[in-house]
């Protein structure tokens, strides 16, 4: 018998296959099914709105290139971060600010926790949440839809730490109408995103088929977005019954930040919950939270600090809600 | 009793058996020596009871049981005792082995012996009977079967399941028992029935087995209550716990032992074995084991004496292919990687898997994502990503309160993570040390 030669062996611990999703995998996809959604933004914002995606995620990828630790770039979480951080900004906002929230949001928001996988908060919301603080005002000056594709809204090019001119004409967003004019949008625009608003959370429709297609390759958990829109739904139907001048469910859904996210900043793997139960308890309370904010609340719209404020009890919710170890009843020892 | 076919959460790995599932069963020729080692079953190793010159016939005792829960090991093969010591087992260590020189020109016809009649025998005679013969379970675990045969007094048995699940990837063994010996394993079901005085049986099968869910029918017998039920293909579907939830709808409770529920599980391969004492007389030395994975030339289903090498295995499959890189003793799943192509099939050797360089896990391992697939893979309900974590950092009691102990090291969390890391190595390792931990606090 001839001796089989196998020249090297190798020799793992079981299991010895795995299946076919990577980290990486995901994490590309993500990014992949940003695409549809930076193009509407291009579509109804024109150029501007693809320099202030490229500002934030160059941000938030020469954060994690210079300070992180080696080789991290490949795996895609930094460039989700940055692009989907780019997309709630206003599509006039001077770029340095954008480049600024990227590394504040890479740099608080994940390295500083220990990189990926360890970090409380979204950290693309809070580079928000910080250049909402920092600069209150240019982050609320809501150029027009429309106009030509190389039209430059706002004062994208202006000097780092200088006044920027927000004299060009802007607009307000539907959300900001309704809270201090009293003004109504009719749905359809909402739904199709030719609104004021942020650069990539206007454009409803293209959101949700994203975020449908990331759920159907089980790349994001439904049940986060599905809980959320539900409770929005049940809470500010229930509202608007009770008083007819609130907003009704279509607006509240289709309106502002809630679409993004729902689907794209609460669904974040690292910052929400690993049980199912626990993700529509996640889920459930955003949903409270962002109507709470935005009927009650100063601001017009309330999805950012609703998710930063879930994200904190997500180690709570994962503990309240661990699985129930087979062969164990409730009640019995455990 | 309500029948179900499956159980919540599980995994869906490539199943790769077509490889291995419409070979025939063929027996593999004597190889020129055999390695015996006394360490193959759990329990306590058996005791020596051959010394280095002494001839033994193909079925003669080289080892006796050492207590209730051991048997005896039996030569596979008639030669000469060469050597007893050191050799490389399967499992990674080193253990006390018998080496028999096989004698080229011996007819390996095995001593004239009684065959004892099933009918006319006690409990207790059958269940000397198979310790007798060194049957151990042939699904992997190798816990010696006669110790289930006899419950303890304080329990009754209302249902015997036989486990033909066969969840593992590649593995086709128990699939061509089925298949081609169906008459066997009813007899086989037979002698335990009567043996354990156990009115209902009922054998569990994936149905992607049709042809031996069909042999089985074909050949049930009139007078017992035996049904087959057919399984969804899922992993772990073939694991104790698992098979009794399928079919009983019980969950076996946290450390309790599946008789607590009145249900014996035993596998196919050993119910066969059982049947071959009580037909031939002949111990346990011989077994069948896939030979399979994409880096051996020839698959095969085969006879393979106990005590036979990997590399004189493979060298009779033709060989492994030049990008041959991890063989494997069992099942992809659950498997042993081998470092030393001289360790032995054991009695508990399912199969042997040759992977190929591009199938193994050396990838990059990337932190925890929290993404919860673990969470809806584990069969027990564990949560894995938080147990890994714990592990990374010692903290082994904390996991003792997670409900480790749980755990059966199926690895089907470590099979979806998505950031490759080794969650069932960092659970086998949290075991290891608490019961080293115990051990040295007695």
């Amino acid at each position: 018998m001839s001796t089989p030669i196998v020249p090297k062996l190798i020799v793992t611990a079981s299991p010895h296959v795995r299946s076919q999703d990577s980290t990486p995998v995901i994490m590309w996809n993500v990014v992949g099914s940003l695409v549809p959604i930076i193009a509407a933004a291009a579509w109804f914002f024109g150029v501007s709105a693809l320099l202030v995606v490229l500002a934030a995620a160059l941000g938030a990828l020469l954060t994690e290139r210079g300070i992180g630790r080696g080789g991290t770039l490949a795996d895609g979480s930094a460039v989700i971060t940055g692009l989907l951080l780019g997309l709630t900004l206003p599509p006039g906002l001077p770029l340095w600010m954008a480049f600024l929230g990227g590394a504040f949001g890479i740099g608080f928001g994940k390295l500083v926790w220990g990189g990926l996988g360890q970090n409380v908060f979204n950290p693309a919301l809070v580079g928000r949440a910080f250049l909402q603080a920092a600069f209150p005002v240019a982050i609320t000056t809501w150029p027009t839809v429309g106009g030509s594709f190389w039209t430059l809204k706002g004062d994208l090019f202006a000097f780092p730490f200088t006044r920027p001119n927000t004299d060009a004409i802007t607009s307000a967003t539907p959300l900001g109408l309704l809270k201090f004019e009293g003004k109504g949008t009719d749905v359809l625009h909402l739904v199709i995103g030719n609104t004021g608003g942020s650069v990539g959370e206007t454009a409803a429709l293209v959101i949700l088929a994203c975020g449908a297609f990331l759920a159907y390759k089980s790349y994001l958990n439904w049940r986060i977005p599905t809980s959320i829109l539900f409770t929005v739904a049940v809470f500010s139907t229930l509202l608007h019954l009770i008083d007819p001048r609130r907003p009704d469910a279509l607006f509240m859904l289709f309106s502002g930040g809630l679409m993004l996210g729902a689907v794209y900043m609460a669904t974040d793997l690292v910052t929400s919950p690993v049980t199912n139960r626990g993700r529509w308890v996640f889920g459930a309370g955003i949903g409270v939270l962002v109507v709470v904010i935005r009927v009650w609340g100063g601001l017009p719209e309330g999805v950012m600090y609703a998710i930063l404020f879930m994200n904190a009890l997500v180690p709570f919710i994962n503990r309240a809600t661990q699985p129930r170890v087979f062969g164990t009843r409730l009640g019995s020892a455990t | 009793m309500k029948l179900t076919s499956g159980f919540r959460h599980g995994v869906h790995p490539r199943e790769e058996k077509g490889l291995t599932s419409q070979l025939p069963i063929r027996r593999m020729p004597f190889p020129d020596e055999i390695v015996l080692p006394l360490r193959q079953h759990a329990g306590n190793p058996a005791t020596l009871c051959v010394k280095v010159g002494d001839h033994v016939e193909r079925g003669d005792p080289v080892g006796l049981a050492d207590g209730w829960v051991s048997v005896p090991i039996h030569a596979s093969a008639s030669g000469t005792v060469t050597d007893i010591g050191w050799w490389p087992h399967p499992d990674g260590s080193m253990a006390v082995a018998v080496r028999i020189a096989v004698d080229r020109y011996a007819p390996q016809v095995p001593r004239p012996r009684m065959v004892p009649h099933w009918e006319g025998l006690s409990t207790d005679e059958v269940v000397r009977a198979v310790q007798d013969a060194g049957v151990v379970g042939l699904g992997g675990a190798a816990f010696p079967t006669h110790v289930k045969l006899a419950p303890p007094s304080d329990h009754t048995v209302h249902t015997l399941i036989i486990n033909g699940a066969e969840c593992e990837p590649y593995l086709t063994s128990d699939h061509r028992t089925m298949a081609e010996y169906p008459a066997r394993v009813m007899f086989g079901i037979r002698v335990m029935m009567h043996a354990m005085q156990v009115n209902k049986c009922v054998v569990g099968v994936e149905r992607n087995k049709p042809d031996a869910i069909a042999a089985l029918q074909q050949a049930l017998p009139a007078d017992l209550d035996i049904t087959i039920l057919p399984l969804t293909v899922k992993y772990p579907q073939g694991a104790e716990k698992m098979l009794i939830q399928a079919v009983t709808g019980i969950e076996v409770p946290s450390g309790k032992l599946p008789v607590t529920v009145g249900v014996v599980v035993q596998n196919v391969g050993s119910v066969a074995a059982i049947a071959e004492v009580f037909e031939t007389g002949l111990p346990l030395i011989e077994r069948i084991v896939t030979v399979s994975g994409h880096g051996l030339r020839r698959p095969a289903n085969l006879i393979v004496p106990v005590g036979t090498k990997l590399r004189d295995l493979l060298a009779f499959c033709d060989g492994v292919t030049p990008d041959a890189a991890e063989v494997i003793i069992g099942g992809p799943m659950m498997g042993q990687a081998q470092a030393n192509l001289d360790a032995p099939v054991l009695k508990g050797t399912t199969g042997v898997v040759v992977l190929e360089r591009f199938e193994t896990r050396l990838d990059k391992v990337y932190p925890c994502i929290h993404c919860g697939r673990c969470l809806e893979a584990c069969p027990v309900f564990l949560n894995p990503s938080l147990l890994g974590d714990l592990a990374r950092v010692t903290r082994y009691d904390d996991m003792v309160d997670l409900h480790l102990a749980d755990c059966m090291l199926c690895g089907s969390c470590a099979y979806v993570c998505p950031s490759n890391i080794p969650l069932a190595q960092l659970f086998q390792a949290g075991k290891v040390a608490l019961r080293r931990a115990k051990v040295g606090a007695a």
